[in-house]
């Protein structure tokens, strides 16, 4: 048993039973999620033990961390705000939003703020083009939007966060 | 308008809770289907109603069941819920608010196509979507509407969701195969199309998510009850997903053939902040650029008519940009997409949207020329026709009709 495998059995019981037993690979997606929830980012170590959990290469596991944007090989802060910036979006005022978001924080689009909580990235288009300026969270919680964002209560959330953390 | 077909909860409260929905007569025809009728019944009903794919391509969703490959088991449903287009939002919508709708049309469509498992594809982003259909999944095993020997029949079925992770190109549904078995989401090469060739190798049915919830309620009412809207073209409903520079964007049920003026001018309260409306993307940034004139917005929004002004309805994202926008910031945008996007298998596509950005970039930035405009159209015309998928073919839509229908927006940014 691998270290991920000993973390989290039954939550890879669970994803594997979704799948024929005989196509183990398709759990693949789901347990990368899994390995990046805690620190944010899939490490070498989770390549390997997922690779030997679906029984293919590690260079296979790692190819997909480069192709799917949701997956990260590097950390970055504990929270990332992804800003569609796309263009319905950018009608709306996404892009004045998010060059405003990023003064406030004193940090360029792609950096972290000296604290480590908050990453801001700009990303495509996250299919909720009638309620920007608007954003999703990626954390150890999963993934949620907010929607219909200004500078101002993105800050009163970044505050909630703080006192979390 | 008449009551929803689809948006029903904006007609019934609580609709995405079992009860109210089994009250109003929810999964009496997944029942019916299983219990009374024969699979080839249930397609026949839904090819007779004139259903067409909602994701985009508007192809004949029962003629699509027609083409499963009867000879290899097991047949497999994919729900493709990777609603990545930008300027779409409805499927989110269907599956937040009308959640049991949509899973009653996957599990009719599996009745009628034989499979014993669906898949619901949600992109990453609808992680939450995921989390939250997982749970009416449960509810409606614990309540005996999935699982095995369904209504005392042996029909038997599970339904899954499987979550992508950021890539437009699995809306594509050969990449989104690729995607559902664990792969980079790279399109396959076609044929054999997946009624024959799809999930591990299995026949496939792959179908969009809004086209699925029409499926109960073509059932219970019948194909000419639904051809009786929409128009000769396109039968039915469509959810028009209205963004961009409108007072009142969002989701709108309209029946197919609702012209472009009824639906933003109308639902979509007008132009915002005074200005006027300038250019109009029917299928989101896939579009080819419509000009705003009077006669296109009198045009029927069905698939034939809008291609009358030499443009697609695709999956009717309608994005509206006034005159306070130039052209070449709009192409800026789709091409950076687009670039962001390609999944980089096929050349023309992969390096002719990295060369657009770039030219596009200068122009759009003042620094280039007359004849960087014609290098933008002619490297837009190397990408056609040459890509495995239509990505490709999307990526150039926008470029090539944006610079030959707003030529004014180009010539006042270079230099000559």
């Amino acid at each position: 048993m691998n270290k991920l495998e000993e973390k989290y059995a039954d939550e890879i019981q669970k994803i594997l039973a979704k799948y024929p037993p005989e196509e183990k690979r398709s759990a693949v997606m789901m347990l990368l999620y899994m390995a990046q929830r805690e620190g944010g980012y899939v490490s070498n170590h989770d390549i390997n033990d997922i690779a030997e959990i679906v029984e293919i290469t590690p260079t296979e596991v790692a190819t997909l961390i480069g192709f799917y944007t949701l997956y990260h090989d590097k950390p970055a802060g504990k929270i990332r705000i992804q800003v569609c910036n796309d263009l319905p979006c950018a009608l709306r005022g996404a892009d004045k939003f998010l060059g405003e978001l990023c003064d406030a924080l004193k940090i360029q689009p792609g950096e972290t703020t000296p604290d480590g909580l908050v990453t801001i990235e700009p990303v495509m288009c996250l299919a909720a083009c009638d309620k920007a300026p608007m954003f999703q969270v990626q954390s150890s919680e999963g993934l949620e939007y907010h929607e219909n964002m200004t500078v101002e209560s993105t800050q009163t959330l970044i505050e909630s966060w703080k006192e979390k953390n | 308008m008449a009551e929803h077909v689809l948006l029903r909860h904006r007609d019934i409260p609580d609709i995405n809770q079992l009860d109210v929905y089994q009250k109003d007569g929810g999964f009496e025809m997944f029942k019916k289907a299983v219990t009374a009728m024969k699979p080839e019944e249930v397609t026949d009903i839904v090819k007779a109603s004139g259903l067409r794919g909602r994701g985009g391509a508007g192809f004949p969703t029962g003629v699509k069941w027609t083409f499963m490959d009867n000879k290899n088991w097991p047949h497999y449903v994919v729900a493709n819920a990777d609603e990545s287009e930008p300027g779409t939002f409805k499927d989110r919508e269907i599956m937040e608010s009308n959640p049991f709708q949509f899973l009653e049309g996957v599990a009719i469509s599996s009745y009628a196509v034989g499979a014993n498992a669906a898949y619901v594809y949600c992109r990453g982003e609808f992680w939450q979507v995921a989390h939250y259909l997982d749970e009416k999944i449960a509810e409606m095993e614990t309540a005996g509407l999935l699982g095995d020997k369904l209504f005392g029949s042996d029909y038997s079925l599970r339904i899954y969701t499987h979550l992508g992770a950021g890539a437009y190109i699995c809306g594509e549904e050969t990449a989104l195969l690729e995607s559902l078995e664990g792969k980079r989401g790279q399109p396959r090469l076609r044929p054999p199309f997946p009624p024959s060739f799809g999930l591990y190798g299995k026949p496939t049915v792959v179908n969009n998510v809004e086209t699925l919830t029409n499926v109960p309620k073509i059932i219970e009412n019948g194909s000419d009850w639904y051809k009786s809207m929409g128009t000769e073209d396109t039968a039915g409903v469509k959810i028009f997903s209205l963004s961009g520079c409108v007072n009142k964007p969002g989701n709108y049920e309209l029946p197919f053939g609702t012209t472009f003026r009824e639906l933003i001018y109308e639902h979509g309260g007008g132009i915002a902040n005074g200005n006027k409306i300038k250019a109009i993307m029917a299928a989101g940034a896939s579009s080819a650029m419509i000009v705003a004139t009077d006669e296109a917005l009198d045009t029927p929004m069905d698939y034939a008519s809008v291609r009358t002004l030499k443009a697609d309805l695709g999956s009717a994202s309608v994005i509206v940009i006034d005159d306070s926008f130039s052209i070449d910031w709009v192409l800026n945008k789709t091409i950076h997409f687009f670039k962001h996007e390609s999944c980089g298998k096929c050349t023309p596509c992969r390096e002719g949207n990295y060369w657009m950005s770039h030219i596009i970039e200068r122009i759009h930035h003042g620094e280039g020329s007359s004849f960087d405009v014609e290098l933008l159209t002619k490297v837009a015309y190397q990408i056609q026709n040459k890509c495995l998928c239509a990505l490709g073919e999307f990526s150039l839509q926008a470029v090539v009709s944006g610079i030959e229908r707003f030529p004014q927006d180009f010539e006042a940014k270079v230099n000559l």
